[in-house]
């Protein structure tokens, strides 16, 4: 692993640099002030140039290479002219001075960007170097690029899971937190699936590969992540095309500034204006000119946004995404598996005549063979002791199951095996969410069990906070019919549902949506069925991505555990972003507006460098909070 | 086709702005994207001419940025 926050070589060659022109322009200056050095240009100008060409003579190389190739505006051409302007007027520590503090921003805009960039590719540490793969009965240490589908792999204690498979031998808890950011170790047995890029805890793994490794979980975060600066926010684009227009208008300024007191001398003869003064502050002009800082920090804020959200187990795929979620207006919810577990439990116990218990354990006597979900669930419910045995068992299909119990018939059902039956029912027919399953013993009503989908322990809080974070509409699309929903929707405090709902009608739903939005539409779903909805809103968020490449493929935002938590977080690290490009939007170019026209009355080398560099680096430090 | 390169020692923010600009003009580029944080240069371009098309592309960062090389 490289030691993270070193300086490159290249990096250290330039500090050195620049320390060392340091140092001579202060023994120069004392030399100066001491008179030591005589003050005549002869002398002192060639002393002057020994630090000025330690710390600027690339940026006069790439300056010439500039002009070769018709690049007039570049940035080493401007401070070249500058210095060179300073130097042919006298000003020699000014120009060492320009030159020297430009390099300095331009070392510490490097080692910023260097930081940050680090911060991502921290990332990179899920990815695995080697897998142990069991060939021929040995174990053999391969890249994990080599290793095929179907072949076993073997994963020690503490070691990383180099690729997606299913456990054949083996338990252990694996640590995700690389992944969803999540603390809580996942405990796997053998049948799981597990996921490329986990920790393994204390147990060995034998696993069977399902993936090759360019389609593993890992393989497709890492070129996630690493293209997510690809697409530009709209800030971005409007920081580089005002550079576009400033830097020739500020040159241009410079240059008529510098011509002003020849053609005044040129009009009236008699009038000698302060020519040194005002070449001075043309030099000043094209010192402030440069705009890289305004340009680097919107993206650079973007960047480590969408840094610090991936150590938080949310992927986003562009800075423009990021950009677009400081304005949310609406968001839309898929129900099943977003807003809800997506698993069916036993919600309700409503036994006549007998305890809880024993009603569960009648219906789980009944319903243990049966692989349907709502039956896994009452199963699941039932206490693990005290089995009731049953006899004769048969499935009633669309109706329910009968058995015989100590000689009495067992019914377990919808109401329609009950009335089959010939068993009367109350009347009070239950109106709550979700399946209900009737039960009847030697034909009289015991009572029934409802299962349904519950919501998700997290939901309400979260959808409370998006709204006070500013969420005008909560909505939720749901297929399923509209009891469910509106139960759903009521528990969870959401504006609105729409039931009933196909998968073509989930598109229309959000085409509605996106009409009557006033700023950006997000739907939040689980990525497995409602793809062309997250294609179609502003922006998509695929959640419980954990191994889904599906919904990694379809989303503009992944998270990466099924948590409705991460939403909050999202909506406020984008406005923190947006918060902090705004800043630094108006910061530098304010204060650059600002020192142009100081300078037109006190110009002054010193101040001017030192005013530049000061706000490339505080937007630089500023777009650095965003990662924090 | 498309197609993604990194950028060695592509210094600033600017140059990598302006590089963008000058690249989108070369003849035959769909679409490219020069992300100076990422050092990444993302071509898409005429699959027929692609060489051809990335032999431009590579004279034109020089042009801009003498320093900067692609990697393939």
């Amino acid at each position: 692993m490289k030691p993270k926050n070193r300086l490159t070589r290249r990096q250290k060659k330039n500090l050195f640099r620049i320390l060392l022109a340091g140092g001579l322009l202060a023994v120069l200056e004392i030399l100066c002030l001491t008179h030591t050095l005589p003050d005549v240009w002869y002398w002192r100008l060639p002393f002057f140039l020994i630090p000025y060409l330690a710390v600027g003579f690339d940026v006069l190389r790439k300056s010439v290479l500039g002009i070769a190739h018709g690049q007039l505006l570049d940035e080493n051409f401007l401070m070249s002219i500058a210095t060179i302007g300073a130097l042919a007027i006298g000003e020699y520590p000014e120009a060492v001075f320009v030159m020297l503090f430009y390099q300095v921003g331009e070392l510490f805009q490097n080692i910023a960007v260097g930081r940050s960039r680090n911060s991502i590719t921290e990332l990179m540490e899920i990815c695995p170097e080697t897998a142990r793969v069991e060939r021929n009965g040995e174990e053999q240490e391969i890249d994990p690029g080599e290793v095929a589908v179907g072949e076993i792999i073997v994963i020690r204690p503490g070691e990383k899971i180099p690729l997606d498979g299913v456990i054949v031998e083996g338990n252990s808890a694996l640590d995700t937190r690389s992944l969803t950011g999540e603390s809580l170790p996942r405990d796997v047995a053998p049948g799981d699936e597990v996921i490329s890029g986990c920790l393994n805890g204390e147990g060995l793994l034998r696993v069977r590969v399902t993936k090759p490794f360019a389609d593993s979980t890992v393989s497709k975060i890492l070129e996630l992540v690493e293209n997510s600066t690809a697409a530009k926010s709209r800030a971005e684009g409007m920081v580089t095309k005002f550079a576009r227009v400033y830097t020739p208008v500020v040159v241009g300024l410079a240059a008529l500034i510098a011509l002003v007191p020849a053609i005044v001398h040129w009009i009236s003869p008699a009038t000698l204006p302060d020519a040194m003064g005002m070449v001075k502050t043309a030099l000043i002009f094209l010192v402030v000119s440069c705009p890289c800082a305004l340009v680097i920090s919107v993206p650079l804020s973007y960047f480590a946004g969408i840094g610090s959200a991936s150590k938080r187990g949310i992927l986003i795929k562009g800075a423009n995404d990021l950009e677009s979620l400081a304005k949310v207006d609406t968001i839309a919810f898929d129900k099943t598996g977003t807003l809800t577990e997506g698993s069916f439990q036993v919600s309700g116990v409503y036994p006549v005549g007998m305890s809880e218990d024993q009603l569960l354990l009648l219906a789980a006597a009944a319903e243990q063979h049966s692989n349907h979900p709502v039956a896994r669930s009452i199963v699941a419910a039932a206490p693990k002791n005290g089995l009731i045995v049953v006899e004769n068992l048969e499935e009633i299909p669309g109706h329910g199951m009968r058995a015989m119990t100590e000689g009495k018939v067992l019914l377990v059902g919808n109401a329609r095996l009950l009335i089959r039956e010939g068993v009367s029912l109350p009347n009070d027919q239950s109106k709550t969410m979700g399946t209900v399953v009737f039960l009847a013993l030697d034909g009289i009503f015991c009572g029934t069990i409802v299962v349904s989908d519950v919501c998700k322990p997290e939901a309400a809080g979260s959808i409370r906070d998006l709204r006070a974070l500013g969420v005008r509409r909560t909505v939720m699309l749901s297929g399923d019919r509209e009891p469910t929903a509106k139960a759903v929707c009521e528990a969870l405090g959401l504006d609105e549902y729409r039931a009933d709902l196909l998968p073509g009608d989930k598109v229309a739903a959000a085409e509605a949506l996106l009409a009557e939005k006033q700023g950006t539409f997000v739907y939040v779903g689980d990525g497995t069925n409602d793809a062309p909805v997250l294609a179609r809103a502003d922006v998509g968020v695929a959640m419980g991505a954990f191994g889904s490449d599906a919904a990694i493929e379809a989303a503009d935002v992944v998270l990466m555990d099924d948590s409705l938590a991460r939403l909050p977080i999202l909506l406020k690290l984008a406005r923190k972003t947006r918060r902090i490009v705004v800043q630094n939007i108006v910061f530098a170019i304010s204060v650059k507006i600002a020192f142009l026209v100081f300078n037109l009355f006190f110009p002054n080398l010193w101040l001017a460098t030192f005013a530049d560099v000061g706000v490339a680096v505080l937007a630089i430090l500023n777009a650095s909070r965003a990662g924090r | 086709m498309k197609k993604t390169f990194a950028l060695i020692d592509l210094d600033c923010a600017n140059c990598a702005a302006k590089m963008e600009r000058a690249i989108a003009k070369i003849d035959g580029v769909n679409e490219v994207t020069v992300s100076f944080l990422a050092q990444k240069l993302v071509l898409d371009a005429d699959d027929a001419r692609f060489d051809e098309i990335l032999d431009e592309v590579i004279a034109t960062i020089r042009k801009v940025e003498p320093d900067c090389r692609l990697k393939k």
